[in-house]
Parts: C-alpha cells; sequence; structure tokens
C-alpha cells in the first residue's frame, strides 16, 4: 500500500484515524492546557491574586471540603436544581407531548410558549426576587422559568416528529385513541425526550448560578462570589471545577439512566 | 361473509378546485371472501388509495366501501395491514410486537403468548422473539409485520407493497412465505404492487389500474394452480398473462411519466 501523507490520512474530512492517536490528541489538548497553566501559575509569571496554581486550587478545595462549607454549598445547590428541573419537567413534557401530538393544543400553546421562551429568564431574576424573596424558592423559579418553556418547545418537536405510520398500523390492529397516545405516542417520544432532559439539564445549572450570583445566602454561585470578595481566585476555581464535575456526573446519571429504561436504544450497535 | 366491495368509489384530495388531484375515479370492485386480489399499477395511480380506503384510513369522496354489509367509515381490527415500511413498534421485542394488536384488546396474557408464539413460528422468526426490530434485517421486520397483522385474525388482510424494499432474492423468498401462510389461513386479501410477476404469482385475480386518476383497466384471472411455487414463473399461461399486462400498463406508465 502506498503511503499516505500526513494531509491525506488526517486532513481528509470523515476519514477513521488510529485509536491511538484518537486517545492521544484528546489527551494533548487538556494536557497542554494543563500545562499553560501550571507553566504560567508556578513560574510567577501571572500573580498568585490573579491565577492561583494548581496546588492552590487544591489546598482551597481541601479547606473548603474539611469545614463542611462545600458541602453545604452543594447540597443547597443540588437541592435548588433538583427540585427545580424536576418540577418543569413533571409539566413540561406531558404538556410538550400533547401538544406535538395534537394540533389543537399547539395552536393554543404555541404563540404563548413561543414568547416566553425568548424572555431571557435572567432578565426575570429581580423581579423574583421582589415577590419571593432569595431563598430556594427563589433559586426554583428561576430554574423553572428557565427550563419550562424550552422543555416544551422540545417535547412538542419530539412528538411531532413521530411516524403518522405507527398511529395508523395500531388504528388497523384495533387501537382506540386513548391507546394511540399511551402505546404509541408517549413510547415513540421517550428516547427524544430523554435527550431534551439531558440537554436542559445543562442549561439549568447556568441558571441557576446565575440566580445565586445575583442574589443568595448559600449555595456554589453564592461562594464562588465570596471568593471574589475575598479575592481569592484559588476558591472561584473550586467552585467553577466543582460544577463542572458535578454536571458530568449528572450527564453520566441521564445516559446511564437512559441506556436502562430505553434497552432497544443500544440494541445491535 | 366477508366480501369487500369498493362500490363506485372516487377519492380527491385537495380543497380548492383548481389544484385538486382526482386519486381514483369511479373505481368498482369487488373482492369475494378468501380471494387474493392484487391491484397492479404504475407508481403514484392511486393504487395505495384504494387500500387506504379499505383499511379506513381515508374516506371517499363519492360512493362508499363495505365488508359484508357493513359500511367502512373507519380503521378496525377485521383489517389488518402490512405497510410497505414495515411500522414496527422499535420499542418493542418481536414476540410484544405479534402480541401488540392482542395487548390493545387486552386479551389475557397466557393466550396473547400463545397466539403470538404461533405466528412468530409461522413466519420464522423463533429464534428472534426476543430481539428489537433495530436488529432485524427488511425481510424479517415484514415477516414481523405479517404475523402482527394476522395475530389479531381480520378477516381481510391489506398489504401495501410489502416487498417493495426488498431485495429480489429476500422478496421471491417472502413471496413463497405469504402463500404458504395464506394457504393455511385462507384470508380475503387485497394486495398492492407494481411488479407484475409479483401480482401473476401471488393472486387470482389481477387488477390493473390506470395512471392517475385511477381507474382499473383490466382484470386477469390467474388460472394458475396452486399450490403454486416459483417455476410457474416460466410457464407459457405466466408469461402470456405478463405479456398482456405489460402491454397494459406501457401506455399508462407513459402517461403517469407525462404527468410528473
Amino acid at each position: 500500500m502506498a503511503t499516505l501523507s500526513f494531509m491525506d490520512r488526517y486532513l481528509t474530512p470523515k476519514l477513521a484515524i488510529p485509536k491511538k492517536v484518537e486517545m492521544g490528541a484528546g489527551i494533548v489538548v487538556a494536557g497542554s492546557i494543563l500545562a499553560l497553566w501550571m507553566l504560567v501559575s508556578y513560574t510567577g509569571y501571572a500573580s498568585k491574586d490573579f491565577l492561583p496554581s494548581p496546588t492552590d486550587v487544591w489546598t482551597s478545595f481541601n479547606d473548603k471540603a474539611s469545614d463542611g462549607s462545600l458541602r453545604k454549598h452543594i447540597g443547597v445547590s443540588l437541592t435548588e436544581i433538583y427540585l427545580g428541573f424536576f418540577l418543569s419537567s413533571i409539566i413540561a413534557v406531558p404538556i410538550g407531548i400533547f401538544m406535538g401530538g395534537f394540533k389543537i393544543v399547539q395552536s393554543a400553546l404555541e404563540p404563548l410558549v413561543n414568547f416566553m421562551r425568548y424572555l431571557p429568564v435572567t432578565s426575570m431574576i429581580p423581579l423574583l426576587i421582589l415577590w419571593i424573596g432569595i431563598g430556594l424558592e427563589e433559586k426554583i423559579a428561576v430554574i423553572f422559568l428557565g427550563t419550562f418553556f424550552q422543555q416544551i418547545v422540545m417535547v412538542s418537536d419530539v412528538a411531532r416528529g413521530v411516524q403518522a405510520d405507527l398511529f395508523n398500523v395500531s388504528y388497523t390492529l384495533g387501537a382506540t385513541r386513548g391507546q394511540i397516545v399511551t402505546r404509541v405516542l408517549v413510547p415513540a417520544t421517550l428516547s427524544g425526550v430523554m435527550d431534551t432532559l439531558r440537554v436542559t439539564m445543562g442549561w439549568a445549572w447556568t441558571f441557576l448560578v446565575v440566580a445565586e450570583l445575583v442574589a443568595s445566602n448559600a449555595g456554589l454561585g453564592y461562594m464562588i462570589l465570596q471568593s471574589m470578595r475575598g479575592l481569592d481566585p484559588a476558591g472561584i476555581f473550586v467552585g467553577i471545577f466543582v460544577i463542572g464535575f458535578l454536571g458530568l456526573i449528572t450527564d453520566l446519571a441521564f445516559k446511564w439512566v437512559k441506556r436502562m429504561i430505553l434497552p432497544w436504544e443500544n440494541v445491535g450497535k | 361473509m366477508a366480501q369487500v366491495h369498493l362500490e363506485n368509489v372516487t377519492v380527491r384530495f385537495g380543497s380548492a378546485k383548481s389544484n385538486q388531484i382526482t386519486a381514483l375515479q369511479n373505481l368498482d370492485l369487488v373482492i369475494p371472501e378468501e380471494q387474493f386480489a392484487v391491484i397492479v399499477g404504475p407508481s403514484g395511480c392511486g393504487k395505495s388509495s384504494a387500500l387506504d380506503l379499505v383499511a379506513g384510513l381515508n374516506r371517499a369522496t363519492e360512493g362508499r366501501v363495505t365488508l359484508g354489509s357493513t359500511v367502512i367509515e373507519k380503521p378496525g381490527s377485521e383489517r389488518g395491514m402490512v405497510p410497505q415500511n414495515y411500522s414496527l413498534f422499535p420499542w418493542l421485542t418481536v414476540q410484544k410486537n405479534v402480541e401488540y394488536g392482542l395487548a390493545l384488546k387486552n386479551v389475557p396474557n397466557a393466550e396473547r403468548t400463545e397466539r403470538a408464539s404461533h405466528y412468530v413460528d409461522a413466519v420464522g422468526l423463533t429464534k428472534f422473539r426476543k430481539a428489537y426490530p433495530s436488529q432485524l434485517s427488511g425481510g424479517m421486520k415484514q415477516r414481523v409485520a405479517i404475523a402482527r397483522a394476522l395475530a389479531v385474525n381480520p378477516e381481510v388482510l391489506l398489504m401495501d407493497e410489502p416487498f417493495g424494499a426488498l431485495d429480489s432474492q429476500t422478496r421471491s423468498v417472502m413471496q413463497e412465505l405469504l402463500l404458504k401462510i395464506w394457504q393455511q389461513e385462507r384470508k380475503t386479501v387485497l394486495f398492492i404492487t407494481h411488479d407484475i410477476d409479483e401480482a401473476l404469482y401471488l393472486g387470482d385475480v389481477v387488477y390493473v389500474m390506470s395512471a392517475r386518476p385511477g381507474r382499473i383497466i383490466d382484470t386477469v384471472h390467474v388460472g394458475i394452480e396452486r399450490p403454486r411455487d416459483y417455476s410457474v414463473t416460466t410457464s407459457s399461461e405466466f408469461v402470456d398473462l405478463k405479456k398482456r399486462i405489460m402491454s397494459s400498463l406501457h401506455a399508462e406508465v407513459d402517461k403517469a411519466l407525462a404527468m410528473t
């Protein structure tokens, strides 16, 4: 076989590359960023007040972990996000399915939903603070408003995409209208609903942290804000990394749940 | 008596007079009980519209469709359907797909399993009972669709170009399988295809349909003895009938092409 040039081998769209190179590429990029960070922080090129070193961040993490404050803030943030997200999902998913499945529901709700989903929830935070304060309820409200309308639109798109043929064949097998909903529409949307939940969960984290930064007395966003006030960038880094880590775990959990409840998605692949 | 009668049926699509499409024009067709009837015609001739009428998935603009003494107004499990694209439920296993119609009727579990298993075996998918549709080939998917339609014991089986998407080897295997099952079950069948060989190999009667608006332009009674196997497709009787259908269809295909 003729030897391929570097261009042929790596710069042909969609061409498979060797497994080693595939893994190596990710490690090289992440490693380079880490190396650059270590270089500018340990050499003192960037001052400690500007960019903490990995060691500083680790120390700060250990301090916050041992005095229990980190656990408290994580607990508060998780409570807020899971309650807000759960409330939103449990209402938005059925509404979205009905909106995608029934033209009348779509006609009735679509104008309102499309108006609401373009209102940035962040602009409503001051109003929500005036109305319900800066506690748990306000955070739940922010997450709810931020995800609810997006979820409706995304789930209704999924439901609208269900093949009409599946409905028709069910009718010819004797299905009633009710059975069409419970035995075709709902199971056919499950996979798309799980994807929607996974994506909107990512957005919920953003809304939560913004809400906590604006006004709060606990939570990871609050912890980050306190670190800023104390001129402690290491503390800010701890907050950011913890959020990233929790997000990663949530995402893996979603993938795992999806595999458990949708066994047909993973066969033969 | 489960005789299907399309009584002088006309189907038009579109509301405005100017862009109305007449899919079927004064179609009159009687399919006696236990007959294997085939409609063959160029694509877009309205043959699927005729099938949808019997299925109850569409209503005639003029005329009516009856099954025995009942006027067909909506879908029902006495008229089972096998669509071209299989339309299996991807979230159900082969066994559960076949049980689906029985589950809709709340047939007790044991009976459900037994009846579905019978048809899963009949279409030769015993080993794939627990597989999901995504794991099956096209031919296997269509076997599931046939078993699913038969499991609810319909009086009429409606097949809309069921083997149209299969490669020719798989198609002939499926045709033989269908004939074998039909010999045992003896349903009234309305089968739609654009494949003349398939029409003659399977059918008791082949209705040749014109290009839009669809009308029956020839009715061919296939006297070839049953049970048939693939050797009949080269018999002189078969070839003569094929020539006859080809010549009536030839002009229609030209017309259909001119419309698009």
